[in-house]
């Protein structure tokens, strides 16, 4: 099954999102922010990165520009979860080599529809 | 599939009220001279994770309110916007009005919204004062009014003519880079026909473009050169397809037209070249998606799920057990948590929110779990020795109690340490305390906090927390003067608290330190003869005189004021502090200012203990109020009233009590020549007591008489001993008291 890396500073989110991905059959594992995140990434290859944009030491749009440098993550989509009123984030986050955004607030049914369709 | 999201709810209650915690801390540490951008990203950061988790899961109210709070600090971010006081107070307000609607969230009520409305309003003025409009406003409207889509407007106006062909011709010229985004054009086709295909007749056909391809020797393999045409023959809606897009559409070019509109000549063209060009898509996408197998390596998970279940158990725990008080002596440790849980707190909203989770490092896991292997290694090889044991291994043996024993002493303080949280917990809260109260009373005060790394029973800090405060707000009220007293006095105008904490021995000692006018002396003394809590004529020392401070129904304050004097006197903290087999006293010096310093064990639920036989009982007394334990000679003795002696320890002079007397147990009574005596060390006085002998010092685990039994004056509490038997624990302090009250009452006698 797929693996995927979620990573949010929020531990009630990640548990949430763990559970909803871990429920549908998910290999998921979390961190808590952009370089823990990254640390990992740098020790295994994910097929999905699902990242919150604003974390302490290093954010979401960080850790993206430094996922897609690289070699193994070139081409690995990476979503980034935002909340709806930070449409300059959005595009900070494309900018940054992001593939997509899942709109905050979702529920964990929009989570699965997107990642399904990302996965396929 | 459907998702209880109330699961969560109580891990996003904790990090919200961490969240705010750290709203609040960062707020007072704002320097409007000097505004530290990282500062402001904190506390906006804080902001948003919690409008984010309400959002998510249901409280609506919560999130709404809380956008608002965000879009401010967003400007201030940003730097659209300065910072200003009114903005910090406004944000405090928040801090202080968010608690309120988590803490009723959380005890399922109703929120009560008027101060978040009246709040959200002045946001709403203020945010209004340079936006045009409302944010919400123009943010539900976003996505649809994008001027990068003309093709959208246009097929909405059309109406839908059901004689001509229905469904869209979609023109996709993707950016060269965008499967360096992840964005696979592969998927969204993929998606289209999914959609497209849910209805019976509804089909996707795919032409793709290749005139834009470079030469071979050109081409970036990153790169996409292709673009597309979609043609849909199927009803969906275009809002539909658009979504498809979302992620693209700022840098692609994307078109939509219905097929009504269109002429199709690209598709009988496209037909024409039939399999070929076909081919040649599916090949150039195939390639692109090649991509390093990854090399799996072993990565160790350190799942924060699983450390927090582990950390919840000793919490769990205590609502099992409260109900039937009589377990056994093993769950004494929970027991202690919940006797401690229902008084916790004043405020019964927040008391649901009490001893729920610990939030423990990582660390302390790895080395529980590290203990526990060490543990069951020590086990399987005692166990092999008790298979064929005979009594030449006897050594062996012991040295394998002798492990098992550091095991079991490892474990226990690793497990404690679970319990112990850094006291900065406690102490966060005093730097908005002390801001708020010296803006109510005029004064100009600097808080200094030392310690605050000194580690706490959880469960001691939550008791101590409102106590702290009191003896905070009094050296506020009190002990500071105001500024112009100080400057005359030649002071600076500014007076300074300090907090203290650190360790001592095998308790924490809490100081809290004023350097203000000092306690007065003459009117405490006649207030307290006013009280009429001593005699006009009695003669006390300074200590004494302090110590008054402490009597119930004591206030010196002349002008009750809203700050203290709230009816909760110091006797009130005294006994709190006691409650927590822990002490208070105060030292002063006039026109210097005062400490009070609280020394408290580190944890409730064991303690080292001196067994002592007393007849043919066993009692325990605290190891650390014990000076030293000496046996009686009769040059030490001396008779001062009636039945009692004192002994002269050094320069001091010790009460000598018998615990058999006060205890009543039915043994003879023995000359005190030549006796056991144990001088122990309460609230700061001695006191020798006569025992028959002293057995060991062991560890004892606490349990309540109160909780199983009742309270039992002069006894703190019992524990079960290695061999089953009850031994009660001497309530050192209150022993001493004791004393004195007896030494009174016969002076009084004799006067």
């Amino acid at each position: 099954m797929a693996t995927i890396l979620a990573v949010d500073d929020s531990a009630s989110m990640r548990q949430m999102v763990t559970f909803t991905l871990k429920g549908a059959g998910y290999d998921v594992q979390e961190a808590c922010d952009g370089s823990e995140a990254l640390k990992i990434a740098k020790t295994k290859k994910f097929d999905l990165v699902l990242s919150d944009v604003n974390m302490p030491v290093m954010d979401g749009i960080e850790l993206v520009t430094e996922l897609r440098q690289l070699g193994e993550y070139k081409f690995v989509p990476i979503l980034m979860l935002t909340t709806e009123s930070a449409g300059d984030k959005k595009m900070a986050g494309k900018k940054a080599g992001a593939t997509g955004w899942i709109v905050k607030p979702f529920n964990p049914e929009q989570l699965l529809n997107t990642i399904k369709k990302v996965l396929g | 599939m459907s998702i209880d999201l109330s699961q969560f709810h109580q891990v996003f209650f904790e990090e919200s009220f961490e969240g705010l915690d750290i709203m609040e801390s960062s707020l007072l540490a704002l320097d409007l001279a000097e505004v530290d951008a990282e500062i402001i990203n904190t506390i906006f950061r804080a902001a948003h994770s919690i409008k984010g988790g309400a959002g998510t899961f249901g409280f609506m109210q919560v999130s709404g309110f809380t956008h608002v709070l965000e879009t401010l600090l967003d400007q201030i971010r940003s730097g659209e916007r300065d910072i200003e006081q009114v903005y910090v107070d406004m944000f405090l307000e928040c801090v202080d009005c968010l608690r309120g609607l988590m803490s009723d969230l959380q005890a399922g009520t109703e929120p009560d919204m008027s101060q978040a409305d009246d709040l959200k309003s002045q946001f709403e003025v203020i945010l209004s004062g340079d936006t045009e409009a409302g944010t919400e406003e123009n943010l539900a409207e976003e996505p649809s009014a994008d001027g990068t889509k003309p093709g959208s407007q246009e097929g909405e106006n059309v109406t839908t003519n059901d004689s001509e062909e229905k469904g869209w011709k979609i023109e996709f010229i993707p950016c060269e880079d965008v499967l360096c985004t992840g964005n696979e054009p592969y998927r969204m086709f993929r998606e289209l026909q999914d959609l497209a295909e849910a209805e019976s007749d509804g089909s996707i056909e795919v032409i793709p473009h290749l005139d834009q391809l470079p030469e071979f020797a050109k081409m970036h393999p990153e790169m996409c050169y292709l673009s597309w045409t979609i043609i849909v023959r199927s009803t969906i809606e275009l809002s539909d397809i658009e979504e498809i897009f979302e992620w693209v559409v700022d840098d692609c070019k994307i078109t939509y037209k219905r097929l009504a509109d269109c002429d199709l000549s690209i598709l009988e063209e496209h037909h024409k070249l039939g399999s070929d060009s076909e081919a040649v898509e599916s090949e150039t996408i195939e390639s692109e998606v090649i991509e390093s197998e990854l090399i799996e390596s072993e990565v160790i998970e350190s799942e924060l799920i699983e450390s927090e279940e582990l950390g919840s158990i000793p919490e769990q725990a205590p609502e099992i057990h409260a109900a039937e008080v009589n377990e056994k002596i093993e769950k004494a440790l929970e027991k202690v948590a919940a006797k401690t849980a229902p008084s916790a707190t004043k405020k019964p909203a927040t008391k649901a929110a009490e001893n729920t989770s610990i939030r423990v490092s990582i660390d302390k896991i790895d080395g529980l779990i590290n203990m526990v292997g060490e543990l069951v290694i020590t086990q399987s090889m005692l166990g092999q020795l008790g298979q064929e044991f005979d009594v030449s291994r006897i050594q062996r043996l012991q040295e394998g109690l002798q492990q098992l024993e550091q095991n079991t002493r490892e474990l226990q303080e690793s497990v404690m340490k679970i319990r112990m949280l850094p006291i900065s917990f406690a102490f966060s809260r005093f730097p908005r305390l002390v801001r708020d109260l010296s803006k109510q009373l005029d004064k100009e005060v600097n808080l200094v906090m030392l310690g605050e790394n000194t580690e706490l029973d959880k469960t001691v800090m939550e008791k101590i927390g409102d106590p702290l405060v009191h003896l905070v707000r009094n050296s506020l009220d009190h002990g500071l003067e105001g500024v112009k007293e100080r400057t005359d006095n030649g002071k600076s105008s500014a007076g300074t608290i300090t907090l203290n904490a650190y360790h001592h021995g095998g308790n924490i000692v809490i100081e809290v330190q004023d350097d203000g006018a000092g306690l007065n002396k003459d009117k405490i003394r006649s207030k307290a003869i006013e009280k009429g809590l001593v005699a006009e004529d009695e003669q006390l020392t300074d200590g004494q005189i302090y110590d008054l401070i402490f009597q119930a129904g004591f206030s010196t304050a002349d002008v009750v004021s809203d700050v203290s004097g709230r009816g909760v006197g110091m006797d009130v903290v005294r006994r709190n502090i006691a409650e927590l087999n822990g002490s208070i006293d105060v030292s002063s010096t006039p026109g210097e200012g005062s400490i009070f310093s609280i020394r408290l064990p580190l944890t409730l639920a064991i303690l080292d203990g001196q067994l002592v036989r007393v007849g043919e009982e066993v009692y325990i007394f605290p190891l650390v109020s014990i000076v030293e334990s000496i046996q009686l000679e009769k040059s030490m003795l001396n008779n001062i009233t009636g039945s009692q002696f004192v002994m002269q320890l050094r320069d001091d002079y010790v009460p000598i009590v018998c615990l058999q007397d006060i205890f009543n147990t039915d043994t003879e009574k023995k000359d005190l020549e030549g006796a056991m005596l144990v001088v122990v060390e309460g609230d700061n006085e001695k006191i020798g007591i006569v025992v028959d002998e002293l057995l060991g010092q062991q560890q004892v685990v606490i349990k309540s008489l109160e909780q199983n039994y009742q309270k039992v004056d002069l006894i703190s509490g019992a524990t079960i001993l290695g061999d089953g038997t009850v031994a009660l624990i001497v309530d050192v302090s209150g022993l001493n008291n004791h004393s004195s009250d007896k030494k009174s009452d016969e002076q009084t006698q004799a006067a």
